[in-house]
């Protein structure tokens, strides 16, 4: 099955519906393909659900806001494909996807890639222990079924997430043992000369870290700073929590559940396997993809919006996903070029302004090097076994890159296809050889993007026949 | 710059079986290998190790390998992960066995018994999970498949234990007769010597050209399909008469389907492409041959990248113009189980100046029609 369409949009999200709802705006015929079973990414996920509910109003404002947002993209007249899966985009643009176990292709004059962003993959020893998740994971669960953890929490980490979570699960009625926060403290003193500009761009994201901040506090929580080590413990599951500080503290205890996140990084994998340009952002440790300032990349006719361009928030998603649709409209033919850079010119100065905190935050909550370059035990790839002590063992041998290590270790070989150790072993490696992260590289991407089953791959090829 | 002995350009299989004979033979050896070992073809191969249904003109040479595959340990010091389960090409219809009937006939003739006719029940009871329909099949029981990453680590480190000296990331742009010597050039140096091996797979017909040798060369992208980790299911390679499928099960667990199903590849650039209708066919034929395995996952698929001849067969042999220099590539997707007896060969060529194995009908000249019209 095969279809054409002006535009095609991966995730609906902030940045894919504020993009389809602009493209509509222009008169093309738009299709959204999205994952999930309703509307509104990661950050609004189930939001229509659950709008209304006591729910809403523990989950916060910025949540509510989500649901604006989703009405105005069903109402948009974009086709709208929900629970499918792209598992393979190529030049063209073409886009192949799944959706309750038939593939079909969907031809498109452009592509927006607005699939946002994931969480910055952090071995530690014992990550890979039942017990221990991410504070993403938790708090999917906490938006679409309410699940509240029967035991007191442990949260360890960095950056606002973990913050906003336990501020959530806090008027959930749940309970935390601990917070670790693992904010390198040179963070703050990096971060204060950039305060300035962040409290006169856009004041209201460090007023929201501010309350979190708050909540805690006025609910006893218990906050250990500085945490520069973590170490899950445990037989079949996790029983203890190991931690030292960076002035030398340490203490083991007992913990059933333990949060754990990072800070988050721009989903890659879509612009890697089409071979579009990538940057290295040296301040947060990412790569990104190359972009110019309508959102474009590097290969003609597709563009990305949101999260996937670079860590912004929601609100600059979207004005990423708008300014992208008019540059695609005018592509497209159905707006004048004059006018699309008049009406960019405000989204910009808008995207200006809510990006004005980002450079406090980056130094802020810069991550630590153990997140990076974690210690010899650690699991570095989870799906094949493969520890960081035999990521380093590798680097000893001639000077190799990411995808030789791969080759001989089999590190991003199994069903992850590199999400979560391709961070890890560049950074091992970089660290070993003395190279930076961009000369190592990362793994080469190879299709498909999602896990597809071998016979959703055969009635594609069924389905050709009977055409 | 470096002068040597002999100079092998390109450091996949082929390169470093030739390199790893040639040093066992007291030759100094250099590889210049543009990006790393195994970069290519060699690190793309789904490493079957097969004599099975090959043109008459490869059969000597690939029994032979055969039987180095199977004590691969004493050569290369491990044993690359070689497992002779065996490989068979499977008849669906009783109409195909007509055609399996007449290859077993065309090999007797031969003198040759590597491959044999099996019925339903021998099928059957050597892969339980093939599909009821498959009716027979000719098999060749000593064939198997290896392990490609742990093949090039072994060659490699073989290779070094003899003296030969690897140079990554040294591609040569440019070869030039310096006297009775050859002088190459990478970006970054130079190195002469008197004899040349140009075993630079997709690239081989650019290095030929170098030294005057015009030798026309296709490529092929060969896509591979590789699965999520499921229980035993087989143990030998299958095939089918008149579908483009390898069908193995790794020792890792992982279904590994390939057959030469065409992807497409910018040689200049480096990069190939899956091309995901084409390769619906193998993931159609794995199934109707599996049928339990339409469920399992998908985790990864590529193409790899290597020169492919007008006849489909390797080029192994003496440049007819350039003295010193000898030809090792256009294995047009087979070349792997090769790999072994063609380093012996070129050996033979380089330090002999002949060799006994049949290669006559793989020689360059055959491919090269300016000459065969002067």
């Amino acid at each position: 099955m095969s279809r054409r369409v002006d535009l095609l949009v991966v995730g609906a999200g902030p940045a894919g519906m504020a993009g389809a709802v602009m493209a509509r705006r222009h008169g093309l015929d738009v299709l959204v393909v999205d994952e999930q079973p309703t509307p509104g990414g990661q950050i609004w996920r189930n939001v229509e659900a659950v709008a209304g509910t006591r729910r809403a109003a523990l989950l916060g404002r910025s949540y509510a806001k989500g649901r604006a947002a989703v009405a105005r993209f069903r109402a948009s007249g974009a086709g709208y494909a929900p629970e499918t899966q792209v598992w393979q985009i190529e030049p063209g643009p073409r886009a192949y996807m799944s959706h309750g176990g038939a593939a079909s292709v969907v031809e498109a004059g452009c592509l927006m890639l607005a699939t946002g962003a994931q969480e910055r993959p952090a071995p530690f020893p014992g990550w890979t222990l039942p017990g221990v998740m991410t504070v993403g994971a938790a708090q999917i669960l906490l938006k679409t079924s309410g699940q509240i953890p029967d035991q007191p929490v442990w949260i360890a980490g960095n950056g606002p997430l973990p913050l906003l979570y336990a501020a959530q699960l806090l008027r959930a009625g749940g309970r935390i043992a601990c917070v670790l926060d693992t904010t390198p403290p040179g963070g703050r003193t990096a971060a204060l000369p950039k305060l300035a500009g962040a409290a006169l761009g856009a004041p209201g994201d460090l007023a929201k870290g501010l309350g979190w901040m708050l909540a805690l506090r006025r609910a006893g929580v218990r906050v250990v700073r500085g945490v520069a080590e973590i170490e899950a413990q445990g037989g079949d599951a996790l029983e203890r929590v190991r931690y030292r500080t960076v002035s030398g503290a340490e203490a083991t205890e007992p913990a059933h559940l333990l949060l754990v996140h990072e800070g988050v990084v721009p989903t890659i994998h879509p612009t890697l396997a089409l071979g579009c340009r990538h940057r290295w952002d040296a301040g947060q440790d990412y790569f990104a993809p190359e972009l110019d300032p309508w959102g474009e990349t590097s290969e003609r006719g597709v563009f990305v919006a949101g999260d996937g361009a670079g860590i912004g928030g929601a609100e600059t998603a979207g004005l990423r996903g708008e300014i992208a649709a008019l540059r695609i409209a005018a592509r497209l033919g159905r707006l004048a070029e004059a006018q699309a850079t008049a009406e960019a010119r405000r989204l910009w100065a808008k995207l200006k302004r809510k990006l004005a905190a980002r450079p406090f935050l980056d130094a802020l909550y810069r991550p630590r090097r153990a997140v990076l370059v974690p210690p010899d035990q650690t699991l570095a790839c989870r799906c094949e076994e493969v520890t960081a002590a035999q990521i380093r063992a590798q680097a000893a041998i001639g000077r190799p890159g990411a995808n030789q290590v791969k080759a001989f270790t089999r590190a991003g070989m199994g069903p992850c296809q590199g999400r979560q150790c391709a961070y890890t072993v560049a950074n091992i490696l970089s660290d070993a050889e003395g190279r930076a992260v961009p000369d190592i590289g990362l793994y080469r991407v190879r299709p498909p993007l999602k896990p597809l089953t071998l016979g959703e791959l055969a009635a594609l090829d069924a389905t050709d026949a009977a055409a | 710059m470096t002068r040597t002995d002999t100079l092998v350009i390109g450091g996949g299989l082929h390169g470093l079986s030739a390199a790893l004979h040639l040093a066992r033979a007291g030759r100094r050896v250099i590889i210049l290998e543009r990006s790393w070992v195994g970069r290519h073809a060699s690190g793309a191969s789904a490493a079957g190790v097969r004599t099975l249904n090959r043109d008459p003109a490869e059969i000597p040479i690939s029994l032979e390998s055969m039987q180095m595959w199977h004590r691969i340990a004493a050569i290369v010091g491990d044993d690359c992960g070689f497992h002779a389960y065996g490989q068979m090409r499977v008849a669906e219809h009783p109409h195909q066995v007509a055609a399996l009937e007449q290859r077993l006939a065309a090999m007797r003739r031969a003198g040759y018994g590597h491959e044999e006719l099996i019925d339903r029940g021998e099928l059957r009871r050597l892969v339980p999970a093939i599909a009821p329909h498959c009716t027979a099949a000719l098999v060749a029981r000593n064939d198997g498949a290896a392990d490609p990453h742990r093949t090039l680590a072994a060659f490699r480190r073989a290779a070094e234990a003899a003296g030969v000296e690897i140079r990554e990331g040294a591609g040569v742009i440019g070869i030039e007769r310096q006297g009775a010597d050859w002088r190459a050039r990478t970006p970054a140096r130079e190195v002469t010597a008197p004899v040349i091996v140009n075993a630079a797979g997709a690239w081989a017909g650019k290095i030929a050209a170098m030294v005057g040798d015009d030798i026309p060369l296709g490529v092929k992208a060969s896509m591979m399909i590789v699965t999520e980790r499921i229980a035993p299911l087989l143990k030998p390679v299958v095939g089918a008469v008149g579908r483009s499928l390898s069908f193995k099960q790794s020792g890792q667990g992982t279904l590994v389907i390939g057959g030469g199903l065409q992807g497409s590849a910018d040689v200049e650039a480096q990069r190939s492409f899956v091309h995901f209708r084409e390769l619906a066919k193998g993931a159609r034929a794995a199934s109707e041959l599996f049928p339990s395995v339409g469920t399992v996952r998908i985790v990864r698929t590529w193409a790899g990248m290597e020169a492919k001849t007008a006849d489909l067969l390797p080029v192994i042999g003496a440049s007819p113009t350039a003295p010193g220099v000898f030809h090792s590539f256009g294995y047009s997707g087979h070349g792997f189980q090769l790999v072994p007896v063609v380093g012996a060969i070129i050996a033979d060529l380089v330090v002999h100046g002949g060799t006994n194995r049949h290669i006559a009908g793989l020689a360059p000249e055959r491919l090269m029609p300016r000459r065969a019209a002067a």
